[in-house]
């Protein structure tokens, strides 16, 4: 800084650098500081109005008893009011028609869809993912496979009602040995790749009819004769394993050993597999119409029947 | 005009740098270059209007302007002819529908003539800024008006010195009014054309007008008539970009209205010699100032180009008129380029790099445009793949993918779109339905692919998706897209 001012009389501070920058104290415009002295004045019917000041424990609530959530709240009933209003014939026919019919007809059909996005994210996608891909031990909506039937109205009792897969460990009886598991473990695998009638595991078919009796439930040739919750054995699918990185047969193996919801002494085993859908008529919202416009969507992730 | 006077003219005529002549040891504002740039600062300029042949090419060029206000009202197949819907989205011109998948045709249209103003700036300067501008033409139209209603220049000079009275406003009201028709009517047939005209002018008497039709009428106005009426050629000097940008666009070789100083110099009024005095040697230009009280922006076209300049050429015809009536050749004032006065020849304009860089680039605009417009197609299909899952196991084998396809109608009529699906030989599609499309819509169709696992050789398929509209079977489109599966 400058030690002498060569501009004496000019009205600057005194404060100069590097030879001629100097500060000035000029007074800003007038329209400045009255707007500036307007601020200050807003300031205080602001404070007054809305809540604004911090107390110990809460805060001052304006004269206005105005808030955020409360604003919000209001724009969110108009927004409603809106949809309610627009979309009231659309949501009276999803509720007074069938499924069956709902699928048939294509604008109510595509508004289903349109609307369940957020449902499914919210109540389904945890389990089954964001396109019904599954998750392991969650059962892929996406593929043809259905363990309780794949028609709309079949995926609507599930939805409604829930699901409990049962299997139990070791055969029907539970009377299967560990060499018994293995060559049933064998036998499945070769139904689902064709060769099921193969003499190396002949041992196994005959297990899997006689002492294990699986065929009770899956079937005499590995196909459940109704959707029950069994597996199709003679598909591709895998219920429990088939997932990269895991070994499909000890997969199989520990299913059959273990079975599918298998309690003892009131607990369930520690390797069993869990498989249960809860019921969605408590669950949802509005579940009237809402199952069904899920069902609809589910029904359209890929595989529906 | 006297001698102090001339020489005061003289150091403003810089042929440099202005910093050639700024003294900066001592560091005021005025000495370090700040605003010594020759504006016009005294109020209003009440430019002379005289004839000529610039006079009239402004005319004729101004006339084209004439389009703007009777567009709207055009008609073609019983609706507007130009009618840009935004509520719809959809542009009619004439015949065509534009869908705003199409707008990249806007695109090009806009680069075409952002070319075409760099291109005709590098050959003659401002000649946007003169003759075509809509401000410059606005402001043409209502300086003539206020010629009309309050007389000459010298009389309109007079009139606005004096203070306010009843007599004053009697005389300048109807001028306003004439301004205020004209800046509505610009207002008004600018909204026109985004929405039915008629029914524009049906609202607008019924006082049904919406808001943002209404705002943007009285916007319009409002500013037409500021902007026109009052600060004329300060929107060129402070607020036009493009006045700047376009200063800096023209070179030596650039034709713009120039003062032959060579010629004019020393300037001066030839007196008649007193016996014994020596006749001084003078110029053509006898500093009449006709240049200067024809410009519209009120510059001095004898200190050389510069900002204020909008290359109007009526200081050339008020120049040429004073060197008829003084039988000295026409020209001291003419287009001509700095080159040109260093006895440089100009070069062909198809021989100017940039010139031929930016027709070339204008060339590449059109020939988009019409490609475009010729290649068009009344249907568009875009295929939305279906991520997550990418692939899905089916109990079959086989590997399934799924698709949205949407189909956007641009023709006039109702498709019936079918899909199919073409790309791999053992390939199975279901698409959900055909969908119904109406003009103008996008319609969607669910598709599932499947492919059994053990005939797929590839991670990623190419597929090819066809839409074909049974109502219409040659209007096809088609996407590519790819089946995954899994890793093999």
């Amino acid at each position: 800084m400058a030690q002498h001012n060569p501009w004496p009389d000019e009205g600057n501070t005194g404060h100069i650098w590097d030879e001629d920058i100097r500060e000035l104290d000029n007074p800003p415009p007038l329209w400045w500081m009255l707007a500036f002295y307007a601020g200050f004045i807003m300031i205080i019917f602001y404070a007054l109005y809305y809540p604004s000041i911090p107390l110990v424990n809460d805060h001052t609530k304006g004269l206005a008893g105005w808030t955020q959530i409360v604003e919000y709240k209001d724009d969110f009933k108009v927004l409603n009011d809106w949809r309610e209003r627009t979309f009231a014939d659309k949501e009276e026919r999803l509720a007074s028609l069938d499924v069956t019919e709902i699928l048939k007809d294509d604008e109510l059909r595509n508004y289903a869809i349109a609307t369940s996005k957020v449902l499914y994210g919210d109540y389904c996608m945890a389990c089954h993912g964001a396109g019904g891909q599954g998750n392991p031990n969650f059962p892929v909506l996406a593929n043809d496979d259905w363990l309780w039937g794949g028609s709309i109205k079949a995926i609507e009792a599930t939805l409604i009602n829930g699901r409990v897969g049962n299997m139990p460990a070791r055969g029907m009886m539970g009377n299967l040995s560990d060499e018994d598991v293995a060559a049933v473990a064998d036998y499945t695998i070769a139904l689902s790749e064709g060769r099921a009638d193969d003499a190396s595991v002949a041992a196994g078919k005959a297990i899997y009819a006689g002492k294990g009796m699986c065929m009770a439930c899956h079937g005499p040739a590995g196909k459940p004769l109704a959707p029950t919750g069994a597996t199709n054995l003679t598909d591709q699918i895998w219920r429990f394993g088939g997932t990269p990185g895991s070994d499909l047969r000890d997969e199989v193996i520990r299913t059959i050993t273990n079975g599918v919801n298998v309690k003892k002494d009131g607990q369930f085993l520690a390797e069993t597999r869990r498989a249960e859908m809860p019921s969605f008529k408590e669950r949802l919202p509005d579940a009237d119409r809402n199952i069904k416009r899920l069902a609809v969507y589910v029904h359209q992730l890929g595989g529906g029947q | 005009m006297s001698d102090s006077k001339k020489e005061a003219y003289r150091p403003k005529i810089h042929t440099g740098s202005v910093l050639d002549d700024v003294t900066v040891h001592s560091k005021t504002l005025d000495d370090i270059g700040v605003e010594i740039l020759p504006v016009h600062a005294g109020g209003t300029i009440h430019a002379k209007r005289i004839a000529g042949k610039f006079r009239t090419f402004k005319w004729l060029v101004a006339s084209i302007w004439i389009i703007l206000f009777v567009g709207p009202y055009l008609r073609w197949n019983g609706n507007q002819a130009i009618l840009w819907d935004l509520t719809n989205r959809q542009f009619h011109i004439f015949g065509l529908t534009i869908l705003p998948q199409d707008i990249w045709m806007l695109a090009m249209i806009l680069l075409f003539f952002a070319l075409l103003l760099a291109a005709s700036t590098a050959i003659a300067g401002r000649v946007w800024c003169g003759y075509f501008c809509f401000h410059t033409v606005w402001v043409d139209v209502f300086t003539w008006l206020e010629e009309k209603f309050e007389g000459k220049p010298g009389k309109r000079i007079k009139l606005d010195a004096e203070p306010m009275s009843w007599q004053k406003v009697k005389i300048k009201l109807p001028k306003h009014l004439a301004w205020l028709f004209i800046a509505f009517m610009t207002g008004f047939s600018f909204v026109a054309y985004f929405v039915d005209s008629f029914q524009l002018w049906a609202r607008l008497v019924n006082f049904e007008l919406g808001y943002y039709e209404g705002m943007t009428i009285a916007v319009l106005a409002g500013l037409t008539y500021l902007t026109a009426g009052f600060m004329r050629e300060q929107v060129c000097m402070g607020f036009c970009p493009y006045s700047r940008i376009q200063g800096a666009m023209t070179d030596t070789e650039t034709v713009m209205p120039t003062y032959d100083r060579d010629r004019g110099e020393p300037r001066g009024r030839a007196k008649r010699p007193k016996p014994g005095e020596e006749t001084p040697e003078l110029g053509d230009c006898i500093d009449c100032r006709m240049c200067v009280d024809v410009c519209p922006t009120g510059v001095d076209i004898r200190l050389g180009q510069q900002f204020g300049c909008i290359t109007c050429g009526l200081c050339i015809d008020a120049c040429d008129e004073i060197m008829e009536k003084i039988s000295k050749p026409k020209g001291l004032i003419r287009y001509a380029a700095i080159n040109e006065f260093a006895g440089k020849e100009l070069p062909p304009i198809w021989r100017r790099p940039r010139v031929l860089v930016y027709t070339s680039i204008m060339t590449f605009a059109a020939a988009a445009m019409i490609w475009g417009l010729a290649t068009m197609s009344p249907i568009e299909v875009t295929v939305l793949k279906e991520r997550a899952p990418l692939f899905v196991q089916m109990s079959d084998g086989s590997v399934q993918n799924k698709y949205t396809v949407k189909i956007v109608n641009k023709s006039e009529s109702v498709m019936h779109a079918q899909v199919t699906v073409t790309g791999h030989n053992d390939l199975i599609f279901i698409a959900d339905r055909v969908a119904d499309v109406e003009p103008g819509n996008v319609g969607s169709v669910g598709l599932l692919v499947r492919i059994p696992r053990n005939k797929l050789t590839l991670e990623s398929t190419p597929i090819e998706i066809m839409v074909t509209d049974l109502n219409n079977p040659q209007i096809v489109d088609r996407y590519t897209s790819v089946f995954h599966g899994p890793k093999r």
